[in-house]
């Protein structure tokens, strides 16, 4: 039999549901950690961010009026497609990591992990986070979180998959929707996250992942009027481009998760931090014995 | 692609219904393949920077602010009338829009809310919009109460199943009728002059380009001051090659009769883009001379925002939100 011809793959981005090409037309090569050539990834730029946010928007009044039990739902769901590709994460894990196959197998099982324990979150959140207050008159006051809107994600470029699900759940486990920036040199874990996302129930347009340089699409992002949150861990260990970004989301109020000053070690145990950067409260008074 | 056409040969095509069908089923047919691939190839053209802050400052000034849904109230026409004067309330460097577009009833108060001498116009949708299925009689009587309520310009309806079942004697006279009740009754409102009178095709209705052709010749014989492709209660409304098809023809009107004629697509633009290609189909088909508020209008009412947020966007360097422009 003649040796088989190598299927050499070209992905595009993930945009409201879709997969389109870049605006640009442009691809370029994902090499592995020791330069040999992996695959190739679109390369977004400012235009694909646009419809991004586009897209994002308009999946937001659905996803964060669906009920928390409704998004835990989907979100388990999600993690349950997820564990069908472990294969192949471990295989991307461990070639743009540089780390050994029971490393990634590690690292795989670990974001998957994370994910089903950001779903759980989604109904048990306002508990937490919410509150019935005392006040000195006839009212019933009670606060609740509520999602903060469309969020860009720059997303960690060393750690891969358990850094791209450690940033990317706790956002829209809340109810809002995501535009993330994937790793420049470590993009196809993502990539794949975008194919687990298209076949699971997330409705189109809650996560939009764009690969490329980060610094083509981050500053648009930043700076749209229409973003309401950005998280700045992509851009960890570059101090004057964080700044730069922040000084941009400063223009509409944006709600700013700044940049850590080295990549963190997503391994830890994750907090409720990154799931309440995202949400607003909301303080009700409500008359009572009426 | 037709030689002129003096006054003697003009009253004889309309002198009786078979020469009207004559000269309509005359016209030289639209070669679909090409006028779609030619509205195509126009909808590449790529128009940046200080030309694209020229063709969303002029697609603003083209543009009939439309509400016509069962739900209009007199305060949301008001809206529409203030949004009008001042589209972007934080930059009074953004053009007015050329009118409002409102149910006849609404007129007045369109009117009010402009204020006396306004240079945004009232158009008021008449005749049985949208469908157009009443009498004549009814059409009449819905053109005088807008026109007598100050409307400054008319959009009438025709009668697509007269047109369709080939009675064009019938659409040629109703299209006439209206005309001169848009010139008599003038009421508190006189200004000599009467409402200019914007005739709708429907083309989502009429199948073919053909149709689309001849129903354009027929209403610009008739009188009209304007050629509109839809009401925007029928998808598809307006179209880039339904439009071509248009422009096409108010160009040979001109040529053969030498009265300039306006084109109005209206329904289903919504984006700078949309509007951007039809600016660039009429000054390639009709030529300059159509490029004018006067000559040329947008029918539509998201459109606007977008415009305004291309024109923030180029302004700012940052991309405009929805939030920071009035809901409408």
């Amino acid at each position: 039999m003649a040796e088989r011809l190598a299927v050499k793959k070209t992905y595009k981005l993930y945009i409201g549901g879709k997969f389109p090409r870049s605006e640009s037309g442009r691809s370029y090569q994902v090499s592995d950690a020791k330069g040999r050539f992996l695959a190739n990834a679109a390369w977004a730029t400012r235009k694909d961010a646009r419809d991004a946010v586009v897209a994002a928007r308009k999946a937001y009044p659905g996803w964060s009026g669906a009920t928390a039990y409704n998004r835990g739902q989907v979100l388990y769901r999600v993690a349950e497609v997820m564990e069908g590709r472990h294969a192949q994460f471990v295989d991307e894990v461990a070639a743009g990591e540089g780390v050994a196959r029971g490393k990634a197998e590690k690292l795989v099982d670990e974001a998957i992990d994370r994910w089903v324990w950001y779903a759980g979150w989604s109904d048990k959140i306002a508990q937490v986070v919410g509150s019935s207050n005392p006040v000195a008159g006839p009212y019933f006051d009670f606060s609740v979180p509520e999602p903060t809107g469309v969020v860009a994600v720059l997303a960690p470029q060393r750690s891969s998959l358990l850094g791209l699900v450690s940033v990317l759940a706790p956002v829209i486990v809340g109810g809002n929707t995501a535009v993330l920036a994937a790793s420049l040199e470590r993009p196809l874990p993502a990539v794949t996250l975008s194919e687990v996302l298209a076949t699971s129930d997330l409705p189109g347009g809650v996560v939009n992942i764009l690969t490329g340089r980060v610094g083509d699409t981050a500053a648009w992002l930043a700076a749209h009027m229409d973003v309401n949150a950005v998280d700045l861990a992509g851009a960890a260990g570059d101090a004057e481009h964080a700044r730069q970004l922040e000084l941009a989301a400063a223009d509409n109020l944006k709600r700013v998760v700044r940049a850590p000053e080295a990549e963190p070690e997503w391994t830890a145990e994750p907090g409720l931090e990154r799931i309440t950067a995202y949400l607003e409260t909301k303080t009700v008074w409500h008359p009572v014995g009426i | 692609m037709l030689s002129a056409l003096d006054d003697a040969r003009l009253s004889d095509i309309t002198s009786s219904e078979a020469s009207l069908r004559r000269f309509l089923h005359g016209l030289p047919g639209v070669d679909q393949v090409g006028a779609e691939a030619r509205a195509a190839m126009l909808a590449t053209r790529s128009i940046k920077t200080t030309a694209k802050q020229f063709a969303i400052d002029l697609a603003i000034s083209m543009i009939d602010l439309t509400t016509l849904e069962g739900q209009d109230t007199p305060g949301k026409v008001r809206a529409l009338c203030a949004k009008a004067l001042r589209p972007d309330p934080s930059d009074r460097s953004v053009p007015r829009v050329a009118a409002v577009c409102v149910y006849p009833d609404l007129v007045a108060t369109a009117k009010e809310a402009l204020g006396a001498g306004s240079d945004v116009k009232v158009a008021s949708v008449a005749t049985g919009f949208p469908s157009g299925r009443t009498s004549l009689a009814v059409k009449e009587a819905d053109t005088r109460d807008a026109v007598a309520a100050g409307a400054d310009e008319v959009d009438m309806v025709i009668d697509r199943g007269a047109f369709l079942a080939g009675r064009y004697g019938q659409v040629f006279d109703e299209i006439v009728a209206v005309k001169q009740a848009c010139a008599r009754a003038h009421g508190a409102n006189d200004d000599g002059a009467g409402a200019h009178l914007k005739v709708i095709l429907e083309t989502g209705e009429l199948a073919t380009y053909d149709n689309v052709r001849r129903a354009s010749w027929l209403a610009m014989l008739a009188g009209a001051d304007f050629i509109k492709t839809s009401t925007g209660k029928v998808v598809p409304a307006a179209t880039l090659p339904v439009t071509l098809v248009m422009l096409e023809a108010v160009r040979d009107f001109r040529d053969a009769i030498g009265r300039q004629v306006g084109v109005k697509p209206a329904g289903g633009i919504r984006t700078s883009k949309d509007a951007i290609r039809y600016l660039v189909l009429v000054n390639e088909t009709a030529g300059e001379d159509w490029l004018d508020p006067d000559w040329f209008r947008l029918g539509a009412s998201s459109l606007l925002n977008d415009l305004l947020m291309q024109r923030q966007k180029m302004l700012t360097g940052r991309y405009a939100g929805p939030d920071y422009f009035t809901l409408d």
